[in-house]
């Protein structure tokens, strides 16, 4: 794990490989994301993302931001896609280029997610990184079944009924080699999720929670603030499971403890689409929260002493 | 004609499937991915064996959808490697999304259809509607009705596709279980002789296909209404129109390496003094010779007009048919484009280039073959009946399968 200081002073985080210019929304955490993900990864790297809010921000046509070879790819094909460029490398004897997928939560948790599965049982060698801005936001914010309960989205006017799929346990649940969460928001844990994936052979699932201003109604200055209170809440929880064993990241560890943590009421407060969440609602949520902390706090503990 | 040593050619006896198996083993692909799909399945199982047993060196990438192939291809091809796929029926509707993004991202995959009726109700017989409902879609679509023409037309194909001038994806098409589950002797030309044909690729594969990190491109951003949108579109249509050099000369190349006489786009059979001609494509349009022949004992003027084409349109052969003095030709179709002008989608399209000859010609459509509905040489004798009466009485037939324009061969009047 490499801290801001030591990150700044790397040399090979020094070249971008997402350069200036691109068409984003001001503020956008995604390209944040995909900027320090790239700086890890290098420029061995391809990446393959399906529609999603990147086709759209990577530059309008003949403009490109990356500077990597990018396929922009259909909407269900992204682990596809990917798993045929993995195997077309393979069959060429190329061994050394990384392949990532950059996918919107809609490409991953639903339309997406067939793909995924199978790429994973078949042992891809790939990075499947999923930013998750809990919603279709580059059709202009409908649901996606990564979208929290109770979200007003523009396909869920009166909010939505069922809470956000939990795409990275399901993920865990193939046995994949690596699995980790972390915040867009938060540069060097990006940079270190991505470090430690690269190193590993076969399938790794990256799943990334990318506050969105224009979709969740926050003024966009808010966005680190945003995602640090996701995971003070307890709401976002960032831990990993490398080779079957899971365990809480140490930003997330101590939110494990719910006297310490913030009350996620707090954390929805700020956002435009929850504003007319009742009290039940939000101890629903609350609930919602601490059961998750609770089990995946317990599982953490029986997997560390296995 | 002897051959020498050299030029002996193995011949096995083998499926319609084998054919397509062993025509992607001698192409000597890289990648393959595919799913199973009756009557397809025996293409599937040739080829994990061929690989698994390690007679061929390729990745195959056993996915868990069609969808899945297809976006598999795009990526192994982008990287280089010859790719190779097989489908029918539901599995290449399953794909229509993909189909689109391989031919607009100009990539030389090559994918056999061993073609099946549409469900509901289920069907898995003969039927080519699953690929004439895709027709449109930036593939190049030949048709083969011989187990040699399907092992041979594979070869063909990665020759033609993979030329920088034509860059587009190519189907070989033939019938389920009449083609695909027949067997038959196949000669299977020496490797080396096929590699001289068709080479093995470079080791950095085709320039023109690599996804390199050492010069980075963005493919398929978004291109704006004033920007070269439109004008992508039409080189995709202007390389397909241009394409038929290209299938031309290749024809003749193979016909010259392997002994071989495929004809171009169209094949002919004793059309020079036909009155009366038939055109037609696929496996039936094989059965039609017989149907010909016997006619042409009773002194009958008939002909057979072969479509081994679909894309690109064999438009110039068409158009030079309907200026010889024809003047009765019929046109059937193993499919259904319902709602179109005749029921049948290349009848329908056949029938557009009319415009391009002054003479009259009556021409009769016809629909046959659907879900493997047997067709006889007698059926086929049949229908050429209908067309000499045409000739004979300036009139067309109207008995009742005779609806809407269109005669629908062996339909079940009355339930
Ligand atoms: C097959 C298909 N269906 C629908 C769409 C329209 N579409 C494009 S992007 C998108 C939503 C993407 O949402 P998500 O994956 O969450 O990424 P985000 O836009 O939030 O970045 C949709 C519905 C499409 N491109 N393809």
């Amino acid at each position: 794990m490499i801290t801001t200081k030591e990150l700044l002073k790397i040399e090979s985080v020094k070249p971008e490989l997402f350069l200036a210019g691109s068409s984003s929304c001001a503020g956008c955490p995604s390209v944040l994301a995909l900027r320090w993900a790239l700086k890890a990864l290098g420029k061995k790297t391809v990446v393959v993302s399906p529609a999603c809010c990147a086709n759209v921000y990577i530059g309008l046509w003949p403009k490109a931001s990356p500077a990597v070879p990018y396929i922009n790819m259909a909407f269900a094909a992204g682990a596809s896609a990917a798993a045929g460029v993995v195997a077309g490398y393979e069959s060429l004897g190329k061994k050394d280029i990384n392949v990532l997928t950059w996918a919107g939560d809609g490409g991953t948790v639903d339309i997406g997610i067939q793909a995924l599965s199978g790429a994973i049982e078949r042992n891809t060698n790939f990075i499947y990184a999923c930013y998750d801005n809990e919603g279709y936001m580059n059709t202009g914010t409908q649901r996606s079944s990564s979208t929290p309960k109770y979200t007003v989205t523009t396909t869920t006017p009166t909010g939505k009924h069922m809470h956000k799929k939990d795409i990275s346990q399901i993920v865990a649940a193939h046995d994949i080699p690596y699995v980790a969460t972390c915040l867009a928001t938060d540069p060097v844990d990006v940079y270190n999720t991505f470090m430690e994936a690269k190193a590993i052979h076969g399938p790794k699932f990256i799943h990334i929670l990318t506050p969105c201003a224009p979709g969740w109604r926050f003024d966009v200055a808010n966005s680190i603030d945003m995602g640090a209170m996701a995971v003070k809440s307890g709401f976002f929880i960032l831990w990993k499971q490398v080779n079957g064993r899971l365990e809480i990241k140490k930003k997330s560890l101590r939110y494990m403890d719910k006297q310490k943590r913030i009350p996620v009421g707090d954390y929805l407060k700020g956002q435009g689409r929850f504003s007319k969440l009742t009290k039940e609602q939000i101890d629903d949520m609350q609930n919602w929260v601490d059961k998750r902390c609770e089990k995946i706090s317990a599982r953490a503990e029986y997997e560390a002493n296995l | 004609m002897m051959k020498t040593e050299q030029e002996k050619e193995n011949i096995l006896i083998m499926s319609g499937n084998y054919a397509a198996a062993w025509g992607a083993k001698c192409s000597n692909v890289n990648v393959i991915s595919a799913y199973p799909i009756t009557p397809q399945t025996t293409v599937v199982e040739k080829l994990s064996d061929f690989v698994d047993n390690k007679e061929l060196d390729a990745k195959y990438i056993r996915v868990e959808s069609e969808h899945s192939v297809m976006a598999a291809l795009v990526g192994s091809s982008m990287t280089g490697a010859r790719s190779f796929s097989a489908t029918s029926g539901q599995g290449l509707l399953y794909m229509a999304e993909m189909l689109h993004w391989v031919s607009s991202s100009r990539l030389p995959i090559v994918t056999t259809i061993a073609s099946r009726g549409i469900a509901p109700p289920w069907n898995i017989w003969a039927d080519y509607t699953d690929i004439l409902s895709i027709r449109d879609c930036g593939w190049i679509i030949q048709f083969a009705s011989t187990h040699q023409e399907i092992f041979d037309s594979i070869l063909m194909a990665y020759k033609i596709a993979e030329n920088p001038e034509v860059s587009l994806p190519y189907f070989v098409v033939y019938s389920g279980f009449s083609q695909s589950h027949t067997s038959k002797p196949v000669s299977i030309p020496e490797q080396q002789r096929i590699n001289k044909f068709l080479p093995i690729l470079p080791e950095d594969g085709w320039g023109h296909l690599n996804l390199n990190p050492d010069k980075p491109v963005t493919f398929g951003n978004l291109v704006m209404p004033e920007q070269e949108y439109l004008d992508f579109r039409f080189m995709i249509h202007d390389s397909m129109v241009k394409s038929k050099k290209n299938i031309h000369d290749t024809i003749n190349l193979f016909n010259q390496s392997f002994g071989r006489d495929y004809g171009g786009l169209v094949e002919k059979y004793m059309c020079d003094d036909a009155e009366v001609i038939l055109i037609s494509y696929g496996g039936l349009a094989e059965q039609s010779k017989d149907a010909v022949d016997k006619l042409r004992d009773q002194g009958n003027k008939v002909g057979l007009f072969k479509l081994r084409y679909i894309r690109p349109f064999p438009n110039e052969e068409l158009i030079e048919l309907f200026n010889s003095g024809i003047k009765v030709i019929g046109v059937v179709d193993q499919g259904t484009a319902f709602g179109n002008p005749t029921g049948g989608p290349i009848s329908t399209e056949v029938m557009s280039l009319l415009n391009h000859t002054k003479n009259r010609i009556d021409v009769l459509p016809c629909i046959w073959g659907i879900g493997g509905r047997n067709v006889s040489v007698d059926d086929q004798i049949g229908l050429f009946e209908k067309l000499l009466y045409i000739k004979n009485n300036n009139e067309y037939p109207t008995d009742e399968t005779c609806q809407h324009g269109t005669v629908w061969m062996g339909l079940k009047t009355g339930i």
